[in-house]
């Protein structure tokens, strides 16, 4: 009898529960990586077995019994899970419940890995610079909403439970292979709308970095509550520059009816609660992550855009080569008008 | 009120001139006021073929070259998104290159501002300044930014702690995270002091920048004595710093509270020049500044948990309230006059 890891993932559909399927799947430890959503995924998942199923379903709870599951791994929270506000609320909250309510009953059952993000510390101009982990959070409505209740259900599990070890992982805006957030479509508009007179911070986490986390947590016993994120921090108007695109500020009392129209448009689902983060951004403090966790993440926040945008596929209107070159030849200029006048 | 005219040529200064003004006659009469370079002139003045006098050397070729470059690599970088900012949101090279030139004229010419003691402001490492607060909008702070940054040898950039309401607001918000600073938490103010950052407070808060004209440079209660926490628990010296000038800048005279609550601010001050004059009433009145940097505070003497004895706080905070106030009423003995 072989004593690898038994893991099940949830959201396997998403593109960090992907990343982190192949992760594990190409690891010798692991004897057994199944995969649950309610729709059946898109990526290449090696040898993850793949079951389609809802978090509340009696398949998940039988899944964590019968094939002695030792890892839960619930990614499935999402921003947009398609469809109105009630059901992302029923899906997150409803069903990370269930899925708890489920693993209470998982006799083998060691390692609880949670999806969070640092959304849970709200936006706002009187929130501090840096969020570390034991800063309150301050969610009161929307997706952010949800995770903190997700988070609560999954505290309340640890303590229910204490065999088991509880890892959450607060991400920072993920971008990277196959990464589809409001958040990531948002970067890759053509023109980026922002809000005048506002100029957030970004704070980015790569996949490659996220998955790493996530498997690192895996393969070892990291309790408690960590975020993750790149080092540095990128304006949200230097990020357009970088991009290349041209924003349009949108003064503060027509940014909702303009969130409504560009909805419309079917171009972005905007979440509404996300609108002060376009604001007022948010960045979280990574030094747990580095010196507890023992994490370097790879990608700073620029490199994380960089490679977001050549995976995307986004060049700027104007190359920085090209922009670089206009610049020799005016200095060139310049040059020949001084060196003519000192021969004359 | 000067006739300096800030051009593009001077906003964008790649390295800082001798403090002189450029000797160039205008063709109109007068004289250019922009600051000279070691040449005794402008840069524009040294440059230009037809205004210069005949006596150019190369150096000053090289200096036209090196401008052009600087001007033309900043704009390049600008538009790329080339440049770094801290965790905090302190973009350097928008506040070195952009917003600090604006500010020199005021610094210069218009609040002539001088500076004592700056040998107590140490070249590396994290210091917190405490000064006093006054003048309806906060020049005090932009003019301790300038004479930091241009008058202290290592030229170090000073980072404000901030209300939240100027965090807040549109566009003034933004400017206020870019140049540095952040808002006033704990947590935030030790990180940046143990980075080794200059930090600068202003304690008496809004009771002290919207206080009345009468009251002019008598302190406020210094908050809570937060500061004095981050002090301790940051293990750098407090710096007192006394600012001659600001508190007549706008003599507030009354203070509208309904309007106040109306739009949500902290205070809506009647000034001598606001409302009565109008637009021009938001200028703020030509008074001669005086900063004094007095000898640094140290804390490394109390032990490691002081910070969590309210009454030793509190106890530090009046000694840190005492220092400036008496280095306030010393400056302002020595004080001819108030704008000259």
């Amino acid at each position: 009898v072989s004593d690898g890891w038994r893991i099940l993932i949830t959201g396997i559909g998403g593109g960090l529960a992907a990343g982190l399927a192949r992760r594990l799947a190409a690891h010798e430890g692991a004897d057994l990586v199944i995969g649950v959503d309610t729709q059946l995924p898109v990526h290449d998942l090696h040898t993850t077995r793949v079951v389609r199923a809802d978090l509340g379903s009696q398949v998940v709870s039988t899944l964590l019994e019968q094939e002695r599951i030792d890892t839960l791994v619930h990614l499935a929270i999402t921003a947009t899970p398609g469809g109105a506000a009630g059901d992302r609320k029923e899906h997150n909250v409803i069903g990370t419940m269930q899925l708890l309510a489920a693993a209470q009953r998982a006799p083998r059952l060691r390692t609880v890995i949670l999806k969070s993000t640092t959304a849970v510390y709200g936006s706002d101009a009187g929130n501090r610079s840096m969020f570390a982990e034991d800063a309150g959070t301050h969610a009161d409505s929307g997706y952010a909403r949800d995770v903190v209740d997700a988070e609560g259900y999954a505290r309340a599990f640890a303590r229910r439970r204490d065999d088991v070890v509880l890892t959450i992982l607060r991400f920072a805006n993920l971008l990277g292979a196959g990464v589809d957030t409001p958040f990531s479509r948002y970067l890759a508009m053509p023109l980026i709308p922002t809000v005048l007179g506002y100029d957030p911070r970004l704070q980015l986490c790569h996949t490659d970095d996220a998955v790493e986390v996530a498997f690192q947590a895996c393969l070892d016993t990291r309790p408690g509550i960590y975020n993750v994120a790149g080092p540095g921090v990128l304006y949200l108007s230097q990020a357009a520059r970088i991009a290349g695109r041209p924003t349009i500020p949108v003064p503060l009392p027509l940014v909702d009816p303009a969130a409504r129209l560009i909805r419309r448009t079917r171009m972005l689902d905007v979440p509404t609660d996300q609108l002060r983060y376009l604001s007022y951004g948010r960045v979280a403090d990574i030094t747990r992550l580095r010196e507890r966790f023992g994490y370097e993440p790879r990608y700073g926040a620029r490199a994380t855009l960089e490679a977001f945008l050549r995976e995307q596929g986004i060049s700027p209107l104007v190359s920085p080569q090209r922009l670089r070159s206009w610049e020799q030849r005016t200095l060139g200029l310049v040059r020949r008008v001084t060196a003519g006048r000192g021969a004359s | 009120m000067s006739g300096h005219d800030p051009k593009l040529a001077e906003v964008i200064a790649i390295d800082r001139p001798a403090r002189q003004r450029c000797v160039e006659p205008l063709p109109g009469g007068g004289r250019c006021r922009n600051w000279a370079g070691p040449s005794g002139r402008c840069r524009i003045h040294d440059a230009d073929p037809v205004a210069g006098t005949g006596n150019r050397s190369p150096d000053a070729d090289a200096d036209v070259e090196r401008f052009v470059a600087g001007v033309l690599q900043f704009l390049r970088r600008r538009i790329t998104g080339d440049y770094d900012v801290d965790v905090f949101g302190f973009d350097r090279q928008l506040t070195e290159q952009v917003v600090l030139p604006l500010a020199r004229p005021l610094y210069h010419s218009y609040f002539r501002v001088r500076t004592t003691g700056m040998e107590h402001v140490p070249d590396s490492g994290g210091a917190l300044l405490v000064a006093n607060h006054a003048g309806a909008l906060p020049f005090d702070a932009i003019m301790t930014k300038v004479a930091l940054l241009d008058d202290h040898p290592a030229h170090r950039n000073l980072r404000e702690l901030a209300a939240d309401l100027a965090l807040r607001l549109p566009v003034i918000g933004e400017l206020a995270r870019k140049t540095g600073n952040t808002l006033a938490h704990d947590d935030d103010a030790v990180r940046l002091l143990a980075g080794g950052e200059l930090v600068g407070v202003w304690p008496e808060g809004y009771k002290g920048i919207g206080k009345r004209y009468r009251d002019r440079y008598k302190l406020a209660r210094f908050g809570r004595g937060g500061y004095v926490r981050v002090a301790l628990r940051a293990r750098t010296p407090i710096i007192p710093v006394a600012i001659i000038g600001s508190e007549e800048t706008y003599p507030i005279v009354g203070n509208v509270r309904w309007l106040a609550r109306l739009l949500n601010l902290p205070y809506f001050p009647i000034t001598a020049q606001f409302p009565l004059l109008g637009p021009l009433g938001l200028l703020p009145l030509p008074s001669r500044w005086l900063i004094e940097f007095g000898t640094p505070i140290p804390v490394t003497d109390y032990p490691p948990d002081a910070a969590e004895d309210p009454m030793l706080v509190l106890e530090l905070s009046d000694r840190v309230r005492d220092t400036v106030q008496h280095m306030l009423y010393r400056n302002l003995m020595g004080r001819r006059s108030v704008f000259f």
